[in-house]
């Protein structure tokens, strides 16, 4: 996701409530629903629901027998629906990036007399592109792809429209930095 | 390349819209003009595609040069080889959008019967055919630009010219309205010209030339 991070313990968790599982078929429907760039490693899996197990979110409901190793099946607590319906309800904070590393680049840039222009341009070409890979991405995929696109493109918009803005304030920005 | 221009110069007044502005554009790729508002990319398309003669510099369309044309030469290329697709009030209101589709062709000297048939094809595949027998203010204005991509598509033109054609849209629409665009241009092999302070929009292109105070910034392109 372009903005942070999203709890896997929690998306895990959710995953049971809709029904008991193995660590193999948690991590296919994680993987096939949420389309993350990185798709879950099976040892980051164990290590989630083993955490679970420990803090009594989950129950082992069963274990099969099979030509592999023993196949545990998961199934959630009325503590780990609470948890679920807690994280659900609780609005995400707001991502601000006051910090923003483009913008330091750019007062750097005033101050020491290079071309702040230039650095702008050459993110602008970069973001663009990144928009051109999400927009081909989007046109190939199914709806699931498309709004997971779409959140990305507006926020490689929003940086654009900051970058304009910026673009737009060079001159006075210098003279604030004392260029 | 199928168009070039260089050093561009347009003044309006005392207000100089265009100083030293060049580009090229290839054959079927599609290009977006960006800049901010008053940038001049506007006034840049409308010297490209020949609305507008600029006070210096030149502008070469497989290899004329548009300035050594009289107006009259200027007129029917537009007519025969440049389409054109602007933010809105571009239909004839008292045409139908059929009508309207067709009217390229007509004026081009073909029949009714063969360019209203034409014009049913692109209607279709613009997915707007149920808006062909109504006129452009009974209908909405993301089917009246899908109306106009079609009315600029039905002569087979070399150059597509855009100016904010999404510019009256919501979101949605205007999305819908640019994978339109630019899936159609490509399958014609067109070029598509498309000025736009829209990222979104923009993001439809091969590459980018952007339009700051008259100038361009184009590294890999600037004449």
């Amino acid at each position: 996701m372009y903005s942070g991070v999203m709890s896997v313990s929690r998306t895990l968790l959710g995953l049971l409530e809709v029904g008991p599982s193995h660590g193999y078929d948690l991590k296919r429907a994680h993987d096939e629903l949420f389309r993350s760039e990185r798709p879950l490693a099976y040892g980051q899996v164990y290590a989630t629901l083993a955490r679970l197990l420990r803090n009594g979110l989950v129950d082992v409901e069963g274990t099969e027998a099979g030509e592999g190793p023993e196949r545990k099946r998961y199934a959630i607590t009325d503590a780990g629906v609470t948890d679920v319906a807690a994280w659900l309800s609780t609005p995400e904070n707001p991502q601000e990036y006051l910090h923003n590393t483009l913008y330091t680049k750019v007062v750097l840039a005033l101050m020491s007399h290079r071309d702040a222009g230039q650095i702008l341009d050459a993110q602008r070409a970069v973001h663009l592109e990144s928009m051109r890979e999400f927009n081909r991405r989007k046109q190939s995929g199914d709806l699931a792809d498309q709004l997971i696109c779409d959140h990305a493109l507006f926020h490689l918009e929003a940086d654009l429209k900051w970058l304009e803005t910026t673009a737009g304030r060079l001159a006075e920005l210098g003279q604030r930095v004392g260029r | 390349m199928i168009l070039q221009a260089s050093r561009l110069a347009k003044s309006f007044g005392a207000t100089q819209a265009l100083r030293g502005a060049g580009l090229t554009i290839d054959a079927g790729e599609i290009v977006a003009v960006m800049g901010p508002s008053g940038s001049g990319k506007s006034t840049l398309l409308h010297c490209l595609s020949g609305i507008l003669q600029p006070d210096g510099g030149t502008v070469t369309y497989r290899g004329v040069d548009l300035g050594g044309l009289s107006d009259r030469d200027r007129s029917a290329l537009r007519r025969d080889d440049f389409g054109f697709v602007f933010q809105f009030g571009q239909l004839v209101p008292e045409l139908t959008c059929l009508e309207n589709v067709a009217l390229p062709l007509r004026l081009g000297g073909t029949g009714r019967r063969t360019a209203e048939a034409t014009a049913t094809v692109w209607l279709e595949r613009l997915e707007v055919e149920e808006a062909g027998r109504q006129q452009p203010g009974d209908v909405s204005g993301g089917q009246a630009q899908r109306v106009a991509i079609a009315r600029a598509l039905i002569h087979d033109p070399a150059i597509i010219f855009a100016d904010e054609p999404t510019g009256a849209l919501d979101t949605l629409q205007g999305e819908k309205v640019m994978q339109l665009l630019s899936s159609t241009v490509r399958g014609s092999g067109a070029a598509l010209v498309l000025v736009t302070h829209e990222p979104r929009v923009a993001a439809y292109s091969d590459r980018e030339v952007i339009v700051r105070d008259g100038r361009t910034a184009d590294a890999a392109n600037a004449a």
